[in-house]
């Protein structure tokens, strides 16, 4: 009797046995798999930021070895008026360029879903300027936002409009840098036209019965059930933005441009560039690598937060 | 818990890794070199920031290597990638040789990642003479040779003479010798359309030539010892409320860089070719541009002239300098010397003139930054007579003879970024001359003072 309490039945014990077996063959399998990502992020992205850490915490030009100056660089962060105005040129971009990059994807993509046959055509269209190098659309910018002559100005003159000075003026330099960046918004109206497809159409024709007409029903079926894909791409256009350089670099400080820059255009990426590169300050740079680092997942988890009130993910039981 | 288990160690092992990567780098390796001129010279020769790209070059680099024949010469082309050097410096295994700005060599010499190189001049008879004062200035930094100077660019007027005769004006009146007579030009050449500039009067050139006009008014930006900035002397902000006038007498500086930025600048259809532009002081190469691609352009040239009429010119250029830690650092000063030498400049220049010669284009001289070579070139090979060419090489020659230089110092960058900034700041609109003068020279001093303090201090010692 002792052994048949003691012992669990065959056909029960034999399967879980197997089953542990099999899962944890599985689970070798699967670190063997992820296991060159790992060595990636550790050799490429983990040391480089403790790295750096360390750095931000000496007086370090390259050459000479890291002199250790404890918080010094973020003493000096806070006493920069240069890091001020970088960061709120970087804030300002970001508060103009998400809301219209999202918005006039959001548009398109609503209209190419209800583009039936040439839907590919234009989705095709719509994405390819995202081929462009940042680069090249830097220099675009000089060339169709010149105050004077650029094709911007010279279509607002067709409705009466004296154009502003784009590429000169400080206060159209960011408006000028926002509508440029419109010019690569093609992969975010791919992504929110792949979310608007999944919409069940049973939801929109039972709004329909209701008698809600198109903008009802984009307000009350479409933004709710693609909130999550709208969310990621928040989220993923924010720290984007946050980081902006390539365009405006090449556009405002580059060297085609003589030595012409304008403060306007001074964004963060930038000044952490002209520290490290130009004038060799890496351990101040590294320090202001992590402030912006700071200021990125601050922001972040705010709009994590408050994804929590207006995001619905299907499945979610929230 | 396992997570944090293995947390802790593994950030303990990275951060022995951290402590681990420090004294990569150093100052250890900035004394100079010995420099035997009998030493045979053989292996590999790495040069960075040299790229053999016309006859001045290819000619120059072809008989470097024949006077090494038993030294492999391997370029990096391209600029010099400021980055990259240091980084392999500091890596103890840089580059034997590089090819800089002048303006780079205080800054690296002040971090040791060049060596001096008076034993090299020694070794190899080098003419320090021959040099240009100013070029020569660029590359010494507490006073020894860091480098061996090679081409000069200067500044010079030119004009459209048609625009001008249509004014009633002549080149004298926007040739700088008096600014009143420029502003009056200015106004006089300059023409909009519907609110736009059409043709630029005058452009003054800034940011970037606000040295020439501050020197002209008798200032410099720096002190001779490369220690103190002087941008707030009353001098410089004359130059800068003077050359900034200059585009608000045309409506704005946005309306002449919206022109400026739109303008064919390289090609047939050029500003002074489309008679969009009145004059402006440029570098002197552009001689060549026009004469290549718009060689009817209705062109006036002069020197640069300061209010007493004398020509200025701001020298900028090139210069040879050695990494510490050069593999080949013997190989590195004789290619050095090579490349500079009267011989080489001379057969150089003669490749030009003939190739200008098979392309029908005249040879407008090469500005060498060698005075001996500078001479031998202008009197023997540089035969333009036509007009308005002759002048424009004239007027080269002629502001050749009279350059100055910024001293090198340790933060050439910074003290660069201050003065243009505050020039940006004023284009743009953003504050007054006196107010943005006064920011820079407070950012200028802080970063001289930063730099210096290490030099002085000897940490790359």
């Amino acid at each position: 009797m002792a052994a048949t309490t003691t012992t669990a039945p065959a056909g029960v014990e034999a399967p879980r046995r197997r089953r542990s077996s099999v899962s944890s063959r599985d689970a070798r399998h699967a670190w063997w798999f992820i296991a060159p990502w790992i060595v990636g992020f550790l050799v490429f992205t983990a040391w480089p930021m403790i790295y750096s850490a360390y750095l931000s915490l000496t007086d370090y030009d390259v050459i000479s070895d890291p002199r250790f100056v404890g918080f010094d660089n973020y003493r000096e962060l806070f006493a920069d008026p240069k890091v001020a105005l970088a960061l709120r040129n970087t804030l300002i971009y970001t508060v103009m360029a998400v809301p219209a990059h999202i918005l006039l994807a959001l548009g398109l993509a609503l209209l190419l879903d209800r583009a039936a046959r040439s839907a590919g055509f234009f989705r095709t269209a719509f994405f390819l300027p995202k081929m462009t190098p940042p680069v090249a659309i830097g220099v675009l910018l000089l060339l169709l936002f010149n105050g004077q002559r650029g094709a911007i100005n010279t279509m607002l003159g067709w409705f009466g409009i004296d154009g502003p000075a784009w590429t000169t003026d400080p206060d159209w330099v960011k408006p000028g840098l926002v509508m440029i960046g419109l010019w690569t918004v093609g992969s975010t109206v791919i992504i929110l036209l792949a979310a608007l497809r999944n919409v069940p159409t049973d939801l929109y024709d039972a709004a329909r019965v209701d008698g809600a007409g198109f903008w009802h029903r984009t307000r009350a079926v479409t933004l709710p059930m693609i909130s999550g894909p709208l969310f990621f791409v928040v989220v993923v256009n924010t720290i984007a933005a946050l980081q902006l350089f390539t365009e405006a670099y090449t556009a405002f400080f580059g060297s085609g441009n003589t030595t012409y820059s304008n403060d306007a255009a001074l964004f963060y990426a930038i000044y952490l560039f002209q520290q490290a590169f130009e004038y060799l300050h890496m351990g101040y740079a590294s320090a202001l690598a992590w402030l912006l680092f700071l200021v990125i997942m601050a922001i972040t988890a705010v709009q994590m937060l408050v994804s929590r009130r207006v995001v619905y993910y299907e499945g979610d039981a929230r | 818990m396992r997570a944090v288990r293995w947390a802790v160690p593994g950030a303990a092992v990275l951060l022995v890794l951290t402590a681990c990567a420090r004294g990569t780098g150093g100052g250890e390796g900035t004394a100079a070199p010995s420099f035997d001129p009998d030493a045979d010279v053989s292996g590999k020769l790495t040069v960075m920031g040299f790229g053999a790209g016309d006859e001045i070059g290819e000619t120059r680099l072809a008989r470097a290597e024949e006077s090494m024949p038993d030294v492999d010469v391997s370029l990096i082309e391209g600029d010099l990638d400021i980055q990259a050097f240091l980084s392999a410096v500091a890596a103890g295994d840089p580059p034997d040789i590089v090819y800089a700005n002048r303006d780079q060599i205080g800054t690296f010499a002040s971090r040791g990642a060049v060596v001096p190189l008076d034993e090299c001049y020694a070794s190899q008879d080098i003419d320090q003479d021959a040099f240009r004062d100013a070029a020569l200035a660029q590359v010494t930094f507490g006073d020894q040779l860091y480098g061996v100077p090679e081409f000069n660019q200067v500044q010079l007027t030119m004009a459209n003479q048609s625009l001008l005769d249509a004014a009633g004006l002549t080149i004298e009146d926007v040739n700088g010798s008096d600014w009143d007579a420029v502003t009056a030009a200015t106004t006089a050449l300059s023409k909009s359309d519907g609110g736009a500039v059409s043709v630029i009067g005058y452009d003054s050139k800034m940011p970037e030539f606000l040295p020439l006009w501050a020197k002209a008014n008798g200032a410099d930006l720096l002190s001779e010892d490369g220690r103190t900035a002087q941008l707030d002397d009353p001098k410089v902000l004359e130059a800068l409320e003077f050359a900034v006038n200059v585009y608000d007498v045309q409506g704005g500086f946005a309306g002449v860089k919206s022109a400026r930025d739109a303008a064919d600048f390289f090609g047939s259809g050029n500003q002074f070719a489309s008679s969009t532009l009145g004059a402006m002081p440029m570098e002197q190469w552009y001689i060549n541009v026009l004469n290549e691609n718009s060689p009817d352009a209705p062109m006036a040239f002069d020197a640069f002239r300061t209010p007493e009429g004398e020509p200025l010119a701001y020298a900028t250029g090139s210069a040879w300098a050695i990494p510490a830690g050069s593999a080949n650092a013997e190989a590195a000063c004789r290619f050095a010397a090579s490349m500079v030498s009267f011989d080489s400049w001379m057969a150089a220049a003669q490749a030009r003139a003939d190739a200008r010669e098979q392309e029908g284009l005249v040879f407008t001289g090469v500005l060498t930054g060698n005075e001996k070579a500078d001479e031998e070139i202008r009197s023997t090979l540089v035969t333009v007579t036509d007009e308005p060419w002759a002048s424009g090489v004239n007027a080269m020659y002629e502001a050749n003879e009279h350059t100055f230089s910024l001293p090198a110092n340790p933060a050439d960058s910074e003290f660069k970024a201050a003065w243009q900034d505050a020039v940006n700041r004023v284009l743009n609109g953003q504050q007054e001359p006196a107010e943005a003068l006064a920011q820079a020279q407070e950012e200028a001093q802080k970063a001289l003072d930063a730099a210096w303090e290490r030099w002085d201090g000897g940490t790359t010692d």
